[in-house]
């Protein structure tokens, strides 16, 4: 009887082993390539680097860098106010966007593979590089400005903006909603991963549980809140977090760039940790808070 | 004789509408009013998304003059392929087109096998700390990689291996600008969105019955020989839409390629500098510093871009299904 349980457990161990060589190259990587990196750079967030010749070192400043960053420094805390309320308003707007267009596209209707090949295409081509390089296109400025020019400025959407504008209700509430549709262009290109997790999603909701909705007699919109919405509630969890930290590593996000620029051509290391730290803790805040309430809501079918 | 089964079918259809008291035609006019709609929304949205590119594309074949020209909006006036050839020169084309078609290739290769292997033991072996060691894969994908940027370009700056080499020749290696530190980080699952692929592949590998494996195991197949033969098949659909994400946002990636590949001639890091090199271009050529023209940027700038989507997007037009089908038929949960 011992003997057996001996056994048992040389098998568990065995697995145990094999499953740690398993994942063994990625013990390795975290602890080089993360963990040091990680602590180090927070450390050198305290600190002044003076780089010679062979070598690096950091010299004690205390809080020095993150006084510099707040009260010193003439851009960032304005970059940093700009970038994080963007990220809030533009993740916003991406959800909506993708659960709208991946409800469409769950629909059957001629040519859903071509429009579901056309709205993925984004993912590839606007990635990394060609990102930065479309958010600064003067050319497409200059043709907008031609285009206003020979409409003599009046489009349908002006005259609607206009009309909205003077109401005098809600106009704080209304710019918002007009920089989301000016930048509609964007919010289409960067929520493509976003529509295939609502599409995988969507999918495995089963189909019966509509039927047996109908046959009760709930109309769509009725089925849209009370079956699609909760079923498909952590995709909005998982879609929320990955929006964010996405938007975190995009090319023409102004805090990265001016946080490159310090590293690589004023090679002052600890000023530029000290930003990376102030950055990541908001972001990783805000994604604690929200995923938190978020994650309140979520319901689990099974 | 058509027209007659037309006109019963027709009859029928009103007739149908008369019993259920205008229902019927109700419904058809709505659904055929949504279908419209629908239409025009997603065709909207899909000229949204391609105009950029169709813009490119009738850009680059344009004169600088056309430019400037308010008549002159999709189709040029005088066409001509010398902005192509000049984008070639100024990006050196071929070289990095090689050489970011090795660096993708490989970088994909070796991350997309490691993060199987990684995925594979998340997914099938109980050990302890596991709980641990997989909060750390979320962590990796959460940490933007900014945040230890600077650290690492320190970090393969002065790079050395417990002191090793620092006691031999008195100096450490700098190994910013060389291709090594990048495949390190790959080999250890460090690499641009490696804890994303993980976490996929961990989650496919779950959905595989247990049995499957079990069976093997009483057939005497060791683990590694279950790993190869009975679960690496199963995983194709999965490891080649990984494969291509990982190839494609490799081979766009400005980050990673700035930080560490900066002596190698990428099409993405070249594709980022070409302002620069057709200003000293331009220099060269009339001998004083002069910056070009807005117009002449703009043509540069997009036939660069141009040149570099196309090889992605022959990749996209064969390998669509990779991209999409997998990743939507699989279902990524938390």
């Amino acid at each position: 009887m011992k003997k057996q349980k001996n056994k048992l457990a040389g098998l568990q161990r065995r697995k145990a082993i094999a499953g740690y060589i398993f994942i063994s190259p990625f013990i390795v990587g975290f602890l080089v390539f993360m963990v040091k990196p990680f602590f180090q750079s927070l450390y050198m967030s305290f600190c002044t680097v003076e780089v010679g010749a062979g070598n690096f070192e950091p010299i004690w400043k205390g809080l020095d860098n993150y006084i510099r960053a707040f009260r010193i420094d003439p851009e960032f805390t304005r970059l940093l106010t700009e970038e994080v309320s963007r990220m809030v308003i533009d993740s916003l707007a991406i959800m909506v966007f993708s659960f709208f267009v991946a409800l469409i596209l769950n629909q059957k209707f001629k040519g859903r593979a071509l429009v579901r090949a056309i709205f993925f295409l984004p993912v590839i081509l606007s990635s990394g590089v060609i990102l930065g390089l479309e958010t600064d296109n003067s050319l497409m400025a200059q043709v907008q400005v031609a285009i206003e020019e020979n409409t003599t400025g009046m489009s349908i959407t002006a005259a609607v903006e206009n009309i909205l504008r003077t109401a005098g209700v809600g106009v704080r509430a209304f710019e918002t909603v007009f920089e989301i549709i000016d930048n509609i262009y964007n919010i289409a290109i960067s929520s493509g991963i976003q529509i295939i997790i609502f599409l995988s999603g969507l999918q495995t909701i089963s189909t019966s549980m509509y039927e047996a909705a109908d046959i009760e007699g709930c109309t769509k919109w009725e089925s849209l809140w009370k079956i699609t919405f909760p079923m498909i509630s952590s995709m909005f969890l998982v879609n929320w977090i990955y929006t964010i930290i996405d938007f975190c590593m995009r090319s023409d996000n102004e805090v990265i760039e001016k946080i490159t620029k310090v590293m690589v051509e004023q090679i002052n290391y600890g000023f530029s940790s000290a930003m990376t730290w102030i950055y990541f803790l908001i972001v990783i805040a805000f994604v604690g808070i929200t995923s938190f309430f978020i994650s309140k809501g979520v319901y689990y079918y099974d | 004789m058509t027209k007659a089964v037309a006109k019963q079918k027709n009859s029928s259809f009103w007739e149908r509408n008369r019993k259920s008291e205008g229902y019927l035609l109700k419904k058809t006019i709505m659904s055929i009013a949504l279908k419209i709609c629908r239409f025009i929304l997603l065709f909207g949205m899909c000229f949204m998304i391609l105009q950029p590119i169709f813009n490119k594309i009738s850009v680059s074949f344009m004169e600088e003059r056309d430019l400037y020209n308010p008549m002159v909006i999709a189709i040029p006036e005088h066409f001509t392929t010398e902005n192509y050839r000049l984008a070639a020169e100024l990006m050196a084309y071929s070289k990095s087109v090689v050489n970011s078609l090795v660096v993708s290739f490989t970088i994909a290769v070796l991350q997309i096998s490691v993060c199987t292997l990684v995925g594979y033991g998340f997914a099938r072996f109980n050990f302890p700390l596991k709980k641990f060691w997989f909060a750390c894969v979320l962590m990796v994908v959460l940490v933007p990689p900014q945040t230890i940027s600077t650290s690492l370009h320190l970090h393969f700056r002065f790079f050395d291996v417990l002191g090793i080499f620092k006691a031999v020749t008195g100096n450490s290696i700098n190994l910013r600008g060389s291709v090594l530190p990048y495949y390190l980080m790959s080999a250890g699952c460090m690499g641009l969105k490696n804890g994303l692929y993980i976490y996929m592949i961990r989650q496919f590998f779950r959905n595989i019955p247990m049995e499957l494996e079990e069976a093997a195991y009483v057939d005497g197949c060791g683990t590694l020989k279950t790993f190869l033969r009975i679960m690496l098949p199963d995983a194709t659909p999965i490891l080649t839409s990984c494969f291509l994400f990982s190839f494609v946002w490799q081979w766009t990636d400005g980050f990673y390629s700035k930080l560490f590949l900066g002596n190698v001639r990428l099409v993405s890091t070249s594709l980022s500098r070409i302002v620069d090199s057709l200003a000293s271009y331009l220099q060269r050529l009339q001998g004083t510093t002069v910056t070009p023209t807005v117009g002449l940027v703009d043509c540069i700038m997009s036939t660069g871009t141009l040149m570099i989507i196309i090889p992605v997007l022959i990749l996209y037009l064969f390998a669509q299904r990779g991209f999409v089908e997998s990743l939507s038929s699989s279902g990524i949960k938390m």
